[in-house]
């Protein structure tokens, strides 16, 4: 059974895409969002949530089913670098997310 | 072959184990063998694409600064955690860098697959002889195996942080 292969669909999977503009005030803090995807499972994003960013399992699911519902979620916010840190390690664990000024 | 979910046991605090059927372990051996294969080919093919998301969608300059930074490095991650897998198939016992290995590339292995699936939140319900039934199969199998993964890891998060409430 090949995992790769021709896509069916070559079209990345997420449900939506980030909209907004960048480009504003330098000093806004940053802020890092997860957008819905319909692969990662909920349990799973949960148990990310807390562990990379010690949130109590209550607010990790909260922002999990926000995702789902919402569409998006903001995750975690600060200076450029740190939310650029966060982001990637958001990515380390396969989650669709993104930064943008706030 | 789904009843019980047994194969992802907490042996105690940070020990864990993974006791894959022979059927079972040679289809994960193979998953994980073409995960790699695709990864070493190249990180911007469609199918592992997903792998490696944009930071910054809506600013490609900074974006590419982003990707140059962090790609080889997750790539790294991912080969090295494939690699754990395969060394690990055999069922022995896992610490909690061993197991977190297991859990990324479960979900690595999800998210190429449900990539190429183009999955929704509903999975359909399909013929026994539609021909994409045996990769719906394979996708359900991993996120059954994965879920349990996730709960004996959740069994040992260290205590939430005192300062962070919320975003």
């Amino acid at each position: 059974m090949p995992i790769a292969g021709p896509p069916l669909q070559v079209a990345p999977v997420e449900t939506d895409q980030p909209v907004g503009d960048t480009a504003v005030d330098p000093d806004q803090p940053w802020v890092v969002i997860v957008w819905n995807d319909p692969i990662n499972l909920m349990s799973y994003v949960t148990y990310v949530l807390q562990k990379l960013f010690g949130y109590p399992f209550e607010v990790a699911e909260k922002l999990m089913l926000q995702v789902h519902y919402e569409g998006r979620a903001v995750v975690s916010n600060g200076p450029r670098e740190k939310a650029e840190l966060d982001v990637f390690r958001l990515h380390e664990h396969g989650l669709w997310a993104t930064m943008q000024q706030d | 072959m789904l009843f019980a979910r047994d194969r992802v046991r907490r042996r105690g605090e940070g020990r864990y184990q993974v006791r894959l059927r022979p059927n079972e372990r040679a289809l994960v051996e193979d998953l994980v063998g073409q995960l790699r294969e695709q990864l070493l080919a190249s990180t911007d093919d469609p199918s592992v694409r997903r792998l490696f998301p944009p930071a910054y969608p809506n600013d490609p300059e900074r974006d590419a600064g982003y990707q140059v930074l962090t790609r080889d490095e997750l790539l790294e991650q991912r080969l090295a955690a494939i690699d754990v897998v395969e060394r690990t198939l055999d069922g022995r016992d896992l610490d909690a860098a061993e197991m977190t290995a297991w859990m990324g590339t479960l979900n690595s292995l999800r998210l190429v697959l449900g990539t190429r699936l183009d999955v929704d939140e509903e999975l359909p319900d399909l013929d026994p002889d539609d021909p994409q039934a045996p990769a719906y199969a394979v996708y359900e199998y991993l996120g059954w195996l994965l879920s349990q993964v996730v709960d004996a890891l959740g069994s040992d998060l260290p205590p939430p942080s005192a300062d962070a409430r919320r975003p």
